[in-house]
């Protein structure tokens, strides 16, 4: 996880991955520790994760890594929370997805918005006699490209997801925790 | 299986958990369980205070003094925001509670129901844990759960919050305890090589220093922390919640640290070459300018909680674990050595704050009565073994700093929030936890009298607790602050007061006013001579001051002994 590149006073955006029980509050207690450090929740989504029963924050906040080193650790000081990571954009895969509504007209006055929606990668969701609605997948550099491009013709509504992300390493980064876990409570039975 | 109702389902899992005394306030969404305790009395023991805030204070210096889960039981809206203070003092200063809030039934949450409050919203930041049941067949796991968090790893307060539907609702009575929560790793595994990196460090260090906290008697490892001193010869300070974990005549102790600590440990904080953090969190109250704290020395912090190390200080090696294991473990592998010159420096600064502050405070031959010598008079003759609870500001540190302690678990105080009004309750609360030892609380006139009404709760439950105000009749500390940094202006510091004799004497409370040092040694003495409550207000010199000091934000190494000389 250390990537050497980031110098600890560098604000930077980080993507912190939270798991945890499925319990009511549990964003709230969360999201309370970024509160009380000022900092802003960039994006934020919340999920299922590989292991049943076990839900997944992907969290992306810009600050210094020795404030999120010490959010982390804060995250995981929660009861109800399993383990608690953060990652540099380097270290992770991470996509967003955006959804633009545009209106159907402006698409068939010409082959601009097509060509577009070719050039972005990007698809068509609906489309009625009203409105019609792409969406694209990708980092937020190229959904915001998208809509800048779209724009020149009139986006009447957009909306982008929160990050949601998957580490290089082969499985969840929680399971080591689950099966330690699991290794102490059979000694406690004992 | 029997059939039994919420309310007392509660009072049997607090059984099940060796609960013997709580501390609460009845109102309207908790009646049920006050209706249930009525059957219990002979088993469970209720203190009625006077303010919900003197509930949660008096459950902490319980728990403080006797290591067990305090309790509070107190009811929705008022009750429960009247708590908040002590369960963030409680969350700061890491000590055990389960607090147990009534709340509206469930169908009326979120409705602004007559009393209702966001409770868990509320406490979710100062808590270890908070919830909210939803049924009457969730208690005995959610009270389990509770006693689990609270006590276990780093302890701190839980919150409960109970729907008055699941206080009259009925449910299968079965409990179990609970030790395991999945989520939930109270201890640290100890890495063994941060064990022998640390102790590699040890073995070569030539200046060596150790700091303590509360963590060595939360962990019980006074032993092990003795132990450790005598192989080593380190010499060692207590932070202020650290107090009495060393008792205070042992050699290697040299004295506390912080803003009002000795000039010893302070000083040499900043000269040493291996600075061993034990169960400490670095408070700013210790370290004061952070930019300029032990930069030269590598420093070692062991901690249960993974989140302290590094948190204010960068540490070179980080053990985790609780201190009284992390100790069995770091001791073989240590050398035993000794540093008889190290350690005679922290004695040469003691010795130069015994002569300009300690002995002018605590011997003075003529003049008015200091606080610190009245401090010192009351620990001389209750021969260092009474429990020492304070207030918070000059009478705090004063206590602090001129008790002296035989025994563990022998200081109470708010030490992380610094709650003025903490002292009177909690003095009754470690009181009914030890109620063999004399409980001698050090107050102000300030202090006093933000927490008064619980001397009706003495009255009641005839507590014996020994209540010294210190009165200059100004906020002390506060006018210490205006005198030094505020150009001597004592903007509503200056307090007009009531008689507080005639005011003990009206809870039936015996009480004296001394105001002359010939008198102050039998007042002590007869304060001290039953186990019945006592107020003994002394008047002390108006305008006393805590020397010596480290100003707020300057560096640590230097001190203020006097207005002004610094060393």
């Amino acid at each position: 996880m250390e990537d050497n590149n980031i110098k600890q006073d560098d604000v930077t955006l980080f993507t912190v991955t939270v798991y945890s029980e499925n319990q009511v509050g549990l964003l709230n207690q969360v999201s309370i520790i970024f509160t009380r450090r000022n900092l802003n929740i960039w994006s934020l989504s919340v999920s299922a994760s590989a292991i049943e029963g076990v839900h997944k924050f992907t969290i992306t906040t810009h600050t210094t890594r020795s404030q999120i080193e010490k959010v982390v650790k804060q995250i995981e000081k929660r009861i109800d929370v399993l383990r608690a990571f953060f990652y540099t954009n380097e270290e992770i895969i991470h996509q967003e997805i955006a959804l633009y509504k545009v209106e159907t007209e402006k698409l068939l006055e010409s082959d601009e918005i097509e060509d577009l929606i070719r050039k972005h990668n990007a698809r068509i969701l609906e489309i009625n006699k009203i409105f019609t609605v792409i969406e694209k997948t990708g980092h937020c550099e190229e959904t915001g490209a998208l809509f800048d491009d779209l724009n020149k013709y009139g986006v009447l509504q957009f909306v982008r997801s929160g990050r949601i992300a998957i580490t290089k390493d082969r499985t969840e980064h929680v399971s080591v925790f689950l099966e330690e876990q699991e290794v102490r409570r059979l000694k406690e039975k004992q | 299986m029997e059939k039994i109702t919420g309310s007392e389902a509660l009072i049997r899992s607090l059984l099940e958990e060796g609960v013997k005394t709580v501390f609460g306030y009845p109102g309207g969404q908790i009646m049920p369980v006050f209706d249930k305790l009525y059957d219990y009395k002979d088993k469970l023991r209720h203190i009625l205070v006077r303010h919900e805030q003197g509930a949660v204070h008096a459950a902490q210096g319980y728990a403080r003094v006797s290591g067990d889960v305090g309790v509070v039981l107190v009811t929705s809206g008022p009750g429960a925001t009247n708590v908040i203070t002590g369960v963030a003092d409680a969350m700061i200063d890491s000590t055990p509670l389960v607090v147990i809030t009534g709340q509206v039934p469930s169908p009326l949450l979120g409705t602004d129901a007559f009393q209702e409050t966001d409770v868990v919203g509320i406490t979710l930041p100062i808590t270890k844990w908070s919830y909210q049941i939803q049924s009457a067949d969730e208690i005995p796991w959610a009270i389990a759960r509770a006693f689990y968090i609270a006590r276990s790893g780093r302890p701190g307060p839980v919150v409960i919050d109970f729907p008055k539907n699941a206080q009259i609702g009925m449910m299968d009575f079965e409990y179990k305890k609970c030790d395991f929560i999945r989520s939930y790793r109270p201890v640290p595994p100890t890495d063994p090589h941060s064990l022998i990196q640390a102790a590699s460090l040890i073995n070569k260090a030539q200046k060596p220093f150790i700091i303590f906290g509360q963590g060595v008697i939360l962990s019980e490892a006074e032993e092990e922390l003795k132990n450790l001193l005598e192989k080593t010869g380190i010499p060692a300070a207590s932070t202020l919640l650290g107090l009495s974990a060393l008792p205070s005549g042992y050699s290697l102790y040299k004295g506390m640290v912080g803003m009002h600590g000795n000039l010893g440990p302070n000083k040499k904080t900043n000269e040493c070459d291996v600075l061993i953090a034990i169960g400490m969190r670095f408070d700013d109250r210790v370290t004061s300018d952070i930019h300029t704290y032990a930069k030269q020395a590598k420093v070692i912090h062991i901690d249960i909680d993974p989140s302290e190390i590094g948190k204010n200080v960068a540490a070179e090696i980080g053990i985790l674990g609780n201190a009284k294991d992390v100790l069995q473990k770091l001791n073989p592998m240590l050398e035993r050595r000794k540093f008889e010159e190290w350690s005679k420096e922290f004695d040469d600064l003691n010795e130069i704050e015994n002569k300009k502050v300690i002995i002018p405070e605590t011997q003075p031959q003529e003049g008015d009565l200091n606080m610190g010598e009245v401090v010192a008079k009351v620990s001389e003759l209750t021969n260092n073994e009474a429990i020492i609870v304070t207030d918070v500001g000059q009478n705090q540190m004063m206590a602090a700093r001129y008790s002296k302690f035989n025994k563990s678990r022998s200081f109470v105080s708010s030490g992380g929030l610094g709650t003025m009004g903490y002292g009177l309750p909690a003095a009754i609360g470690a009181k009914i936890g030890m109620p063999d030892r004399h409980v001698c609380f050090f107050t102000g006139d300030g202090g006093i009298q933000m927490s008064i009404q619980e001397l009706g709760t003495i009255l009641q439950e005839n507590t014996g607790v020994k209540i010294i105000i210190l009165n200059n009749s100004w906020l002390g500390m506060v006018r210490q602050w205006q005198e030094l940094f505020f150009d001597e202006r004592y903007s509503e510091t200056s307090m007009k007061n009531p008689d507080f004799i005639a005011l003990a004497a009206a809870y039936g409370i015996k009480g004296k006013k001394v105001d002359k040092r010939a008198d102050l040694e039998g007042a002590i003495k007869e304060m001290l001579s039953d186990n019945e409550p006592y107020l003994l207000e002394v008047n002390v010199i108006e305008k006393g001051m805590v020397f010596p000091m480290i100003p707020g934000g300057k560096c640590v190494s230097k001190m203020m002994l006097t207005t002004t000389e610094w060393h």
